[in-house]
């Protein structure tokens, strides 16, 4: 293999990294609700747009804060508001309302900021590359990395070895159990929407300095995102991390080929071949309430 | 399960209202036609990867007509604009024949999508209504495709090409040298690599490689260790729509130094990828630093509607609903037949530079002036004034269809 392949490959491991903070929170309100949030693009949208707005004033290091708990504000009043009527009815319902929900907060982005794309660039500080032998990287996507893989693990912790973590997965496989035995559910739900959503502000601010700002981001990062999880497995953690790597890798193989024309095509090919030998996913837990 | 709030019948009814209200307010307001009114259609992307530039054609659309009828209107009639968005070629079409049909529209002007370029001209041709074309590029609309029933405002790439090629030959860019080129996979990409790859060859440049982009790909970081490898003298970019601002920002972001260029531009992708990213040689069809007394007007009058200053989509429109406007009113008809046999007998028009511009009759593709823009980077005295023009091309002593196609490259044979 020439190392310009290998490269292509690192890249792509990379690469995948970028899906994940949509997809982890994807995947953790679809397990607990049932509700498959195709708005979750839109929120991914808002905290790339709330960058722009507020970077100039509390610059990118305060946006990274900042912007993922107003984001996650805005969640916890649409899960408040709209989700939480949803969480037991028919799963078309509430991909109906994401469905609307996604395209209102579009037009809304369009209305309020016009549809021309903003800019913004990465800060002078995060500039530069980092060269590893051949392997060029820039120094902004490392600090991209780690962000994210700090994220994930702090996510997997919460979820694994927290008290709160119990109750989350217990309400996963049966929130019945959960309610018989005492403990409110709501507030556990209402913590996952604004974490997931968070996550996905958090991934607006990281991704507004190096993509297109536009109104319609929300819709070009969902679908690949969804496709993540579809393949990685509902409600699996770690299945969901591998598929994020797994798209980033075959993509990046792709293109080292040369190919790039199927780098898009492929991801949708994985998620079909994946659904059909495997419909529960490469990692997919069995959940009671879906079977 | 008592916590589980279940869904009401009351605020289902609710939502069902909400959402046959959104639906009303999405529709397009339409009266019943009034012998007063004359009405043109206006139909571009407004949505997907071409939305944003739409989103100038709209606005500059409505300046023109707003314009117009402060000035007393198109034959003594009040002019109205049908706008929509144009979504996709089947779209497209489907909603030109309900303008047509329906609506009663004069004409139709607009577009940015090759591909919704075709089908709006075949409705067109069908229905003997003219349609002008303010923003598709491709050759291919003005040669195997090409019909009796459309214009265009818009350059081909041809004649892209052939303007950048001139500033890329005087950069010493071309003979001898070895381009790695991106493009758009899709209609518009593939045409521009064709006429790009006509141009390098009669010049004597090749190919390091060319490599076709999906439009959805938005990371090009790829693609970028692969220019890397690849050690090119010159990095061409085919490339449409919000791909060329995701280019440029990650461009910069690995700090490649190879020198950059591109066939096909759009101002307003620049300014999305900011003073700091943006760099390179590329081509425009008009830009708001040109400095003509009418290009100055018009600038000064979108500036004070829309906060800031028009892009080259902004141009298209609005050249082509006044040009419509001023025919009309020249030859005191709304007749497509009478308003084709006038331009094609080479009627001239004011279109903003320093000559004025004329449709060719071989393939109704307007002759004018076109510019290349070379980014000045961080120095940029604000977001907007980011690049620095070349003269217009051709020079004032040349003909202006130097740089656009001949019959034996895009041959055009008129129904």
């Amino acid at each position: 293999m020439s190392t310009l392949f290998l490269q292509q490959i690192a890249n792509g491991l990379l690469d995948g990294v970028y899906y994940l903070l949509i997809a982890l929170g994807l995947s953790l309100i679809f397990s607990l609700g049932g509700i498959v949030n195709l708005a979750h693009g839109a929120f991914y949208a808002i905290g790339a747009y709330l960058t722009v707005l507020l970077g100039p004033h509390i610059g990118f290091g305060g946006a990274m804060f900042v912007v993922p708990g107003l984001v996650a504000i805005l969640g916890v009043l649409v899960e408040r508001l709209l989700f939480q009527r949803f969480y037991r009815s028919d799963p078309i319902l509430s991909l109906l309302l994401t469905f609307g929900l996604a395209m209102v907060a579009e037009q809304m982005l369009r209305m309020i900021f016009g549809a021309p794309p903003l800019s913004y660039s990465i800060p002078s500080w995060l500039r530069g590359q980092i060269f590893l032998g051949d392997f060029i990287y820039s120094r902004y996507r490392g600090t991209l990395i780690l962000i994210a893989a700090t994220c994930v693990l702090a996510l997997w912790f919460l979820l694994n070895r927290t008290a709160f973590g119990r109750v989350v997965r217990a309400g996963v496989q049966n929130p019945d159990m959960v309610g018989a035995l005492g403990i409110a559910l709501p507030p556990y739900m209402m913590a996952v929407a604004a974490i997931g959503i968070g996550l996905a502000g958090l991934a607006g601010v990281l991704l507004a300095p190096i993509y297109s700002i536009h109104p319609a981001m929300g819709q070009e990062i969902i679908t690949p995102a969804f496709v993540v999880v579809v393949i990685g497995g509902l409600g699996s953690f770690w299945g969901v991390v591998a598929a994020a790597l797994l798209v980033g890798v075959v993509k990046g193989a792709t293109i080292g080929l040369g190919y790039p024309q199927f780098a898009t095509a492929v991801i949708y090919l994985m998620m079909l071949l994946v659904l059909l030998f495997r419909p529960r996913g490469l990692f997919g837990e069995r959940i009671q309430r879906f079977e | 399960m008592s916590e589980f709030i279940r869904p009401s019948r009351r605020s289902l009814i609710k939502a069902a209202g909400a959402t046959a209200l959104a639906g009303t307010i999405g529709m397009p307001a339409i009266s019943r036609a009034q012998s007063d009114v004359l009405r043109f259609g206006h139909l571009t992307p407004r949505t997907g990867f071409l939305g944003p530039l739409g989103e100038f054609a709209v606005m500059a659309a409505d300046l023109a007509v707003e314009e117009i009828n402060a000035a007393g209107g198109v034959m003594g009639r009040k002019l109205e604009i049908l706008k929509e968005d144009s979504v996709n070629p089947q779209t497209a079409s489907t909603k030109a024949e309900r303008m047509i049909e329906r609506d009663k529209v004069a004409c139709i002007i607009g577009e940015i999508s090759s591909a919704s370029c075709l089908t709006i001209a075949q409705v067109a041709a069908r229905t003997k209504t003219l349609y002008v074309n303010t923003g598709g590029n491709s050759d291919a609309l003005r040669g195997a495709n090409c019909n009796k029933f459309m214009f265009h405002v818009e350059s081909q790439n041809s004649m892209y090409v052939k303007t950048c090629g001139r500033s890329l030959m005087q950069q010493g860019l071309v003979k001898g040298k070895k381009w790695f080129s991106l493009t758009a996979d899709y209609a518009f990409g593939h045409d521009l690599l064709k006429v790009a790859k006509r141009f390098m060859e009669a010049n004597g440049g090749q190919f390091a490689a060319d490599k076709l982009v999906p439009t959805d790909l938005t990371d090009f970081s790829a693609l970028l260790i692969e220019i890397r490898n690849a050690k090119p003298d010159l990095v061409i970019s085919n490339l449409a729509g919000n791909q060329i601002t995701n280019f440029l920002k990650q461009y910069s972001e690995f700090g490649l130094t190879f020198p950059v260029a591109g066939f096909g531009f759009d101002t307003a992708l620049a300014w999305a990828a900011g003073k700091d990213n943006f760099g390179g040689t590329w081509p425009v069809v008009w830009h708001h630093l040109i400095d003509t007394p009418n290009s100055k007007k018009f600038v000064q009058a979108f500036t004070a509607k829309y906060k800031k200053p028009p892009e080259n989509q902004a141009w298209g429109d609005y050249l082509a609903v006044k040009i419509f406007a001023q025919t009309m009113n020249e030859i005191k008809s709304t007749d497509s037949m009478k308003i084709i046999e006038h331009w094609e007998k080479g009627a001239k028009f004011d279109v903003m530079k320093t000559r004025e511009g004329y449709f060719r009759k071989s393939d109704h593709q307007m002759m004018h002036e076109m510019y290349t823009v070379q980014a000045v980077g961080a120095s940029a005295k604000n977001q907007w004034d980011i690049f620095t023009s070349s003269p217009a091309v051709p020079a004032a002593n040349e003909s202006l269809e130097i740089i656009a196609t001949t019959a034996e490259e895009n041959e055009c044979k008129m129904a």
